[in-house]
């Protein structure tokens, strides 16, 4: 391998920081590239809340910059809406969230948790990133196709993705990237955890954060395919005249659309859905090891039920792979589908409120540090929780039936992810930051962050459930036409007001994150946090290669306030003999 | 909900097998409440309890939580009545206890971008064949013109009227792109499937006008696809039917 080269042959500028194959290189760039696009996918909701909020009227200032086709006089046209929902979804999902919290957390912590040198596979590593780059500039690029971006929502039901502009082809060229740039990293991530773990590092010694994304990249390996597969044969539909999702017969705006035919539409929506559900566990999953991680941390003892969690966390990577249906109750579906799929949504709920359960005991009988990522890890637990019950009566068909494809799904799966998984990644961007750059985050300005985006993030969608048990449908481009929507236009208004708070939230953030990259006070310890896996044991920030010596692993994960110690936490690579050779850092 | 039919909780149940979907998402969300509340209790007391300050010392093994384990078990069980006793046996009804179509009103409901067709058979209570090579701007249906059974047929775009005490079945299909009936005061959503065509019935318990919803994303006009909703006495529905069928009248023409 040429990276024991190292030492005598420094790469130039292009290898070392753009066509790096260095898992932390490329960890940096996956967080970064998906911080924008998560910047940027909600800014494209900001601008549909103005719509929602005020149908009809310009948007101020900025309105009649996106061109006569989109917004004549600043005002949307329904078209621009509908794009700025199928690409807000698509790129939060694909390119905001998974990216940062698999890409960017997975890559840069896994293979110091587990204490390898690099990534089993360093090119096919890099070669993801870019798959992923290319595939978010072909996202990007569909904007400015004729007809616009992709408009059919981030779900591209069939038959109305095969008849939309000429984005769609785009979105699908752009998804196949995407999916591969997922299948690389997947599998590479299996090949790292089960092949390059230290010495003494056992599989129940793993830090559940690398379960978390061990089980993730299950998921992401198994899942994917499909929708690839799907993807293909959409595009196929789309532009070599196939009709696997068209039916014989099909008239629109009183033209017969003249294809072969045969086709089934939910065809689509099962190769889409047996993906898309797993992935909600791939946005999940990750985050939850997160927020194990700070907890154990910050509360300074083991994590209570340990196993227990990780045996959870794998059953719910199986159960993921056979609730994928229940998006789909109201297709006509048959008593017997439907006992089958709501029976294993239930099952499913089990082992995460089993996950949450073990993570709120352990809060017992700790000594709680309230830093700023255990703020973030904290709030987590709640929000997701509120994601999680708000699953239950859409996953019961007989409550779906008033439910489906209202704003309750919105508020339902935005619970668990925005206040849910956004919040764990911002915790463990506070947590891991100055591992990454040798450098604190303020403290201070990170608490406002915490404060403002948590009573904001609520009063974005705390008013959607409200607003779905109202009976409001999903994707209209202005709900006041209807009697039961013009009802609760006000909290309409009110949640839009809360999202553009939300994005003033986030400057405190901005500003932290870019002045603590140069300005800030240097660690003065590679262990500022007094934490006992492995990440914390290298040089900081982590050299190529990580460790300077293969470091040894001689306990569980999670030894703090082992009676008997003066220190409180034993970190897993120091021999028994030895006491804590840290030096204490002054302040914590 | 008094004299308001729409506000910030459920709107108003017309359907006479509403009153249970509202009961199930009721009782969904006092279960729901309970747990977080209890849980959240749980939460803040640790919060307070062993903050980090003068002697709180962490401890490594400080409890074998048997109450978690009821509470666990608890969930289980209620997650298992909700699924048993509630909404497997409505959800069952619904789509399997179909009303005979001899005690029923039977309208066909094709959707298109943006727009409900909704079609009755008129007197002779015999739709008229339809097929896709008919469908024109005069004939939205597609009715055959050779075909004698669709000369009285009743094309009323955008409205849905019905009586009220009396089953209504509703064969559901769509022309284009997947559509989703839904009305809200009667509980209900189905998907409308290119190339199928699915049966749905309901029954209204009172008289009112209301709102047929797209509730799945069509196209751009998918907001604006909206059915009127006319739960009417029998008296006014057949005022009404006998109306449409004036308009008709015998020729075979739709609107």
């Amino acid at each position: 391998m040429h990276e024991q080269h190292h030492e005598h042959h420094e790469p130039g500028f292009w290898r070392k920081y753009i066509f790096s194959v260095d898992h932390k290189v490329i960890g940096i760039q996956y967080s970064l590239t998906s911080l924008l696009f998560l910047f940027f996918g909600f800014s494209l909701m900001m601008m549909m809340r103005w719509q929602l909020a005020y149908p009809g009227q310009p948007l101020p200032w900025i309105g009649r910059l996106f061109g006569e086709a989109n917004m004549p006089e600043g005002v949307m046209v329904p078209e621009f809406y509908n794009q700025l929902g199928a690409m807000h979804g698509t790129i939060m999902v694909f390119l905001g969230v998974v990216p940062l919290a698999v890409g960017g957390f997975g890559n840069y912590i896994l293979p110091l948790q587990i204490g390898a040198p690099d990534m089993a596979f360093p090119r096919i590593n890099m070669a993801s990133y870019w798959f992923l780059f290319v595939g978010g500039v072909v996202m990007l690029a569909s904007f400015f196709l004729p007809g616009g971006a992709a408009q059919s929502g981030w779900t591209s039901y069939a038959p109305l993705a095969n008849i939309a502009p000429t984005g769609q082809t785009a979105w699908l060229i752009g998804m196949i990237f995407l999916i591969t740039s997922s299948l690389l990293g997947s599998i590479n991530f299996i090949v790292t955890t089960v092949q390059l773990r230290v010495r003494g590092l056992s599989f129940f010694k793993l830090p559940f954060f690398v379960w978390a994304q061990f089980v993730t990249s299950f998921l992401l390996l198994l899942a994917f395919p499909p929708l690839e597969a799907a993807g293909v044969l959409q595009l196929m539909d789309r532009v070599a005249g196939t009709s696997f999702f068209l039916p014989s017969g099909l008239v629109v705006t009183g033209q017969p659309l003249e294809v072969s035919g045969g086709g089934n539409p939910l065809l689509w929506q099962h190769l889409f859905w047996f993906l898309a559900h797993p992935e909600v566990y791939v946005l999940i999953l990750p985050a939850l090891g997160i927020v194990a991680e700070v907890i154990a941390n910050n509360t300074r003892k083991p994590l209570w039920g340990y196993r227990t969690m990780v045996y959870s966390l794998i059953f719910l990577g199986f159960m993921s792979f056979i609730v994928w249906a229940h998006h789909m109750f109201m297709t006509g579906m048959g008593t017997a589908m439907s006992t089958f799929f709501q029976a294993t949504t239930m099952i499913i709920s089990v082992p995460s409120v089993i996950i949450l359960t073990c993570l709120a005991i352990s809060l017992w009988g700790g000594s709680i540090r309230f830093t700023v990522p255990m703020h973030f890890a904290l709030a987590f637990i709640p929000m997701f929780a509120i994601g999680g019950l708000t699953g239950l009566p859409l996953g019961l068909t007989a409550s779906d039936l008033h439910l489906h494809d209202t704003y309750y799904v919105i508020g339902h799966f935005h619970y668990v992810v925005a206040p849910g998984t956004i919040f764990a990644l911002f915790a463990g961007i506070y947590y891991w930051f100055p591992k990454v750059t040798g450098r604190m985050m303020n403290e201070k300005l990170g608490k406002l962050h915490f404060w403002l985006s948590l009573i904001f993030m609520n009063g974005v969608f705390t008013p959607m459930l409200l607003i779905g048990v109202a009976g409001v449908s999903r994707r209209l481009y202005d709900q006041t036409g209807y009697a039961h929507g013009a009802a609760v236009q006000d909290l309409t208004v009110f949640s839009s007001w809360s999202a553009w708070l939300l994005a003033v939230a986030q400057i405190p953030f901005i500003i932290n994150f870019l002045m603590s990259m140069r300005k800030r006070e240097k660690v003065r310890s590679d262990n500022p946090w007094e934490a006992t896996t492995l990440e914390w044991a290298t040089p900081t920030p982590p050299p190529h290669g990580n460790f300077p010596t293969a470091p040894q692993v001689y306990r569980g994960p999670y030894e703090y306030s082992v009676p008997g110690r003066s220190a409180d936490f034993w970190p897993q690579h120091l021999p028994e003999e030895a006491e804590s050779t840290q030096p204490r850092p002054a302040t914590t | 909900m008094g004299e308001t039919a729409y506000g910030w909780w459920l709107p108003m149940n017309v359907a006479t097998y509403g009153g249970e979907v509202d009961y199930l998402i009721n009782v969904i969300h006092w279960i729901m409440g309970i747990l977080f509340v209890g849980w959240g209790i749980f939460f803040f007391y640790c919060l307070i309890r062993f903050r980090r300050r003068e002697g709180q010392k962490a401890v490594y093994q400080p409890i074998h939580a048997k109450p978690a384990k009821y509470v666990e078990i608890g969930v289980i069980i209620a997650e298992a009545i909700l699924l048993l006793s509630f909404s497997m046996p409505v959800w069952a009804r619904f789509k399997h206890e179909f009303p005979a179509e001899k005690d029923a009103l039977v309208v066909r409901v094709v959707a298109e971008q943006f727009a409900w067709n909704v079609h009755y058979s008129g007197k002779d209570g015999r739709f008229g064949r339809t097929a896709p090579q008919f469908i024109s701007s005069s004939n939205l249906l597609g009715l055959d013109p050779d075909d004698p059974d669709g000369k009285d047929d009743i094309n009323a775009v955008n409205q849905l009227h019905f009586p009220v005490n009396k089953p209504v079945i509703v064969h559901l299909s769509t022309k284009d792109v997947i559509h989703s009936f839904k009305i809200p005061v009667m509980r209900l959503t189905q998907d409308a499937i290119p190339g199928t065509e699915i049966k749905i019935w309901f029954e209204a318990s009172r008289t009112g006008q209301f709102d047929l919803a797209c509730a799945q994303l069509c196209g751009l006009g998918h907001y604006r696809m909206r059915g009127a909703v006319s739960v009417d006495t029998p008296e006014a529905f057949a005022k009404w039917m006998e109306e449409r069928q004036s308009e008709v009248s015998g020729t075979g023409t739709e609107y």
